[in-house]
């Protein structure tokens, strides 16, 4: 069964179209790499899946649920976690409190019981707390529980900030070029990492990639676009030879 | 651990009963000034804290407070006044029947006056809190400025300008800063449970919030509801002890006041905000003689009534120039912090005993 379905999905700026006529299908359990140059309408298109965008046409399913035009947070209720190019961690609490909110959104006590203490709260607080930590111990990073989340190194964000998005318990995990920013050995790390979570997750990954050959490795398919339109789809190699991936990200050889 | 947690909470409840034996003992022996000006303190406390609250945990700016606070003092005056005093006090225009023939005890008056500043604050929030940043700052003014002149002309439900006269004067120690350690110790709670992650998350990142499934509509709404309930139960506080409130009590300068009380404080520390508004509202009154005439040297100066305000919003700029996170810069109050300060301190200097205020209420749940 398909997990995500995209169908002709169109986001205009005004006059500027930055997603043309978007298709795709994700299978569950799938990792799939959205390649591309610059501006070339990627991270368009994951804002449009989770719901920071409404498009200007076409319809999004995920789960069998159109989610077209829902806003962010019941779609990150609905299962799609995701996240950011430049790294959105929550400066002002600790490692395990950035997790933790990843939680809020299952909590069944209302605020009042939270505020009063009330049992069923605080047993939901203390499995939380103990999911948490298991969260964040499995994915080695246990032992800065209770460090300010932005005086982390770098790469350490980038793994928090999946840790965090992992704590919504999601089906579909959108990352959005989790190599940025890497030397080749830290993203080919970040790259097992990313294997990794999704044999022990039970997860579908969709992830945006800026260079080609950080996924040419791991991703069994890639889509490629340019100026808003997919130009190729498929396996690595076949996108390797395709020249329109090489004229979008070379450019056209021939000036005359 | 569960030692530590024992000192703690054992330090916390004899704060608390210090501080109660301190409340007792100033209600009978402290002059009527002194009484007035701690009842003050306690009032500007819950000022400072529930906009730390908005803005300091849910990084939302409201400058509505004023308004919240109008509407819990005409709340409370209105259910505690005598039938005799509103029929004395309403002679231009009757006042509206339903009020005409009421007389509430205190508690249910300033649980009322919560109640009434809770609801408007839901009516408001929601289309104020579509807004951002400057634009909720700009629109929670304005209504503050709204409710003003709508108190000013609705006669026979708020006498209008000629205010309310004669309000019982019901406020003592015990009300003010039971309401205050209340207020404290519920704000307190609600910060450092999942929902206060929730709302500090929003505060930091909105995007990144609501991708994770946090409700920022509902969260922001959460914290201006609740502010704002207590807001309304000090502006009933205020109400029956100054005894006396008219529309301008409750002027757009009193908004601004408790902002200023809050970033000295620090943004994000309920210590830090209730410190402040006690040296605030003490500092007032110490710094009075500056507006009477005063001589430096030979140079006479002559009286200049708001000068304390002037110094007040020097003070202000020094703190966002030169010491931006504020007396308490985010952080709180904790037993563990004040001994490891001492210790630190060693022998050094005098062990500095920790104020009532601060030590009695951010511990309580702990």
């Amino acid at each position: 069964m398909s997990l995500l379905n995209l169908e002709r999905v169109v986001k205009r700026f005004g006059g500027l179209t930055a997603v043309n006529e978007f298709s795709t299908t994700l299978e569950e359990g799938e990792l799939c790499a959205l390649i591309g140059p610059n501006g070339s309408g990627k991270t368009t298109i994951f804002n449009l899946i989770t719901g920071i965008y409404e498009p200007t046409e076409g319809d999004i399913a995920f789960d069998g649920k159109a989610i077209t035009g829902q806003r962010p947070d019941t779609i990150a209720g609905l299962g799609i976690a995701r996240t950011f190019q430049n790294i959105r961690l929550f400066h002002g609490l600790d490692v395990l409190e950035n997790v933790l909110v990843g939680h809020h959104l299952r909590l069944k006590a209302g605020p009042l019981a939270a505020t009063l203490g009330l049992p069923a709260y605080v047993k939901e607080e203390t499995e939380m707390r103990e999911k948490g930590m298991e969260l964040l111990e499995s994915l080695h990073l246990g032992e800065l529980a209770h460090e300010v989340a932005t005086s982390l190194p770098y790469g350490q964000q980038r793994k928090l900030e999946i840790a965090r998005a992992l704590a919504t318990n999601p089906k579909l995990l959108l990352l959005d070029e989790p190599a940025a920013g890497m030397n080749q050995t830290e993203s080919r790390e970040l790259m097992d990492f990313i294997l990794h979570i999704l044999d022990t997750f039970d997860l579908t990954v969709f992830l945006i990639e800026h260079q080609m050959r950080v996924v040419m490795g791991i991703c069994p398919r890639i889509i490629v676009i340019d100026h808003g339109e997919t130009i190729a789809e498929g396996a690595p190699q076949e996108i390797q030879n395709n020249p329109r991936v090489i004229e979008a990200y070379l450019g056209v050889g021939d000036y005359a | 651990m569960d030692m530590k947690w024992n000192r703690n909470t054992i330090l916390t409840l004899v704060a608390l009963v210090v501080f109660a034996g301190f409340l007792y003992y100033a209600q009978n022996h402290f002059n009527y000034y002194v009484l007035r000006i701690m009842n003050l303190c306690a009032i500007f406390t819950i000022f400072a804290v529930t906009f730390n609250l908005i803005f300091g945990y849910t990084g939302q700016f409201s400058l509505g407070h004023a308004g919240f606070a109008a509407v819990g003092a005409y709340a409370a005056a209105l259910l505690t006044m005598s039938v005799a005093q509103k029929e004395a006090n309403f002679f231009l225009k009757p006042i509206l029947p339903f009020l005409a023939n009421i007389e509430w005890h205190f508690l249910p008056s300033l649980f009322m006056a919560g109640i009434m500043a809770a609801i408007v604050a839901l009516i408001v929030g929601g289309p104020a809190l579509r807004l951002r940043g400057d634009y909720l700052a700009m629109a929670t003014l304005g209504f503050g400025e709204i409710i003003r002149v709508v108190f000013v002309n609705t006669q026979r439900l708020t006498n209008g300008s000629l205010g309310l006269k004669g309000i019982p004067e019901y406020t003592t120690l015990y009300w003010s800063w039971g309401a205050a350690l209340l207020t404290i110790f519920v704000l307190k709670r609600l910060v450092n449970s999942s929902y206060g992650r929730a709302l500090r998350a929003v505060r930091d990142d909105e995007v990144a919030a609501e991708a994770l499934g946090v409700r920022l509509f509902y969260h922001k709404i959460l914290a201006f509801v609740v502010s704002s309930f207590f807001v309304g139960v000090a502006g009933g506080l205020l109400a029956n002890l100054i005894s006396t409130i008219d529309p301008k009590v409750f002027l757009f300068t009193l908004s601004y006041q408790i902002v200023g009380i809050a970033v000295m404080g620090g943004m994000g520390s309920l210590t830090g905000s209730t410190i402040a508004a006690c040296l605030y509202t003490v500092f007032l009154e110490v710094l009075r003689p500056i507006e009477s005439p005063f001589n430096i040297g030979s140079l006479r100066v002559p009286g200049v009534p708001g000068m304390r305000m002037v110094l007040f919003s020097a003070l202000l700029l020094f703190v966002i120039l030169f010491y931006r996170k504020g007396i308490f810069g985010g952080k709180e109050f904790t037993w563990d912090g004040l001994f490891s300060v001492v210790k630190r301190l060693g022998n050094r200097l005098r062990k500095k005993p920790p104020a009532p205020v601060a030590a009695g209420d951010e511990e309580v749940e702990r």
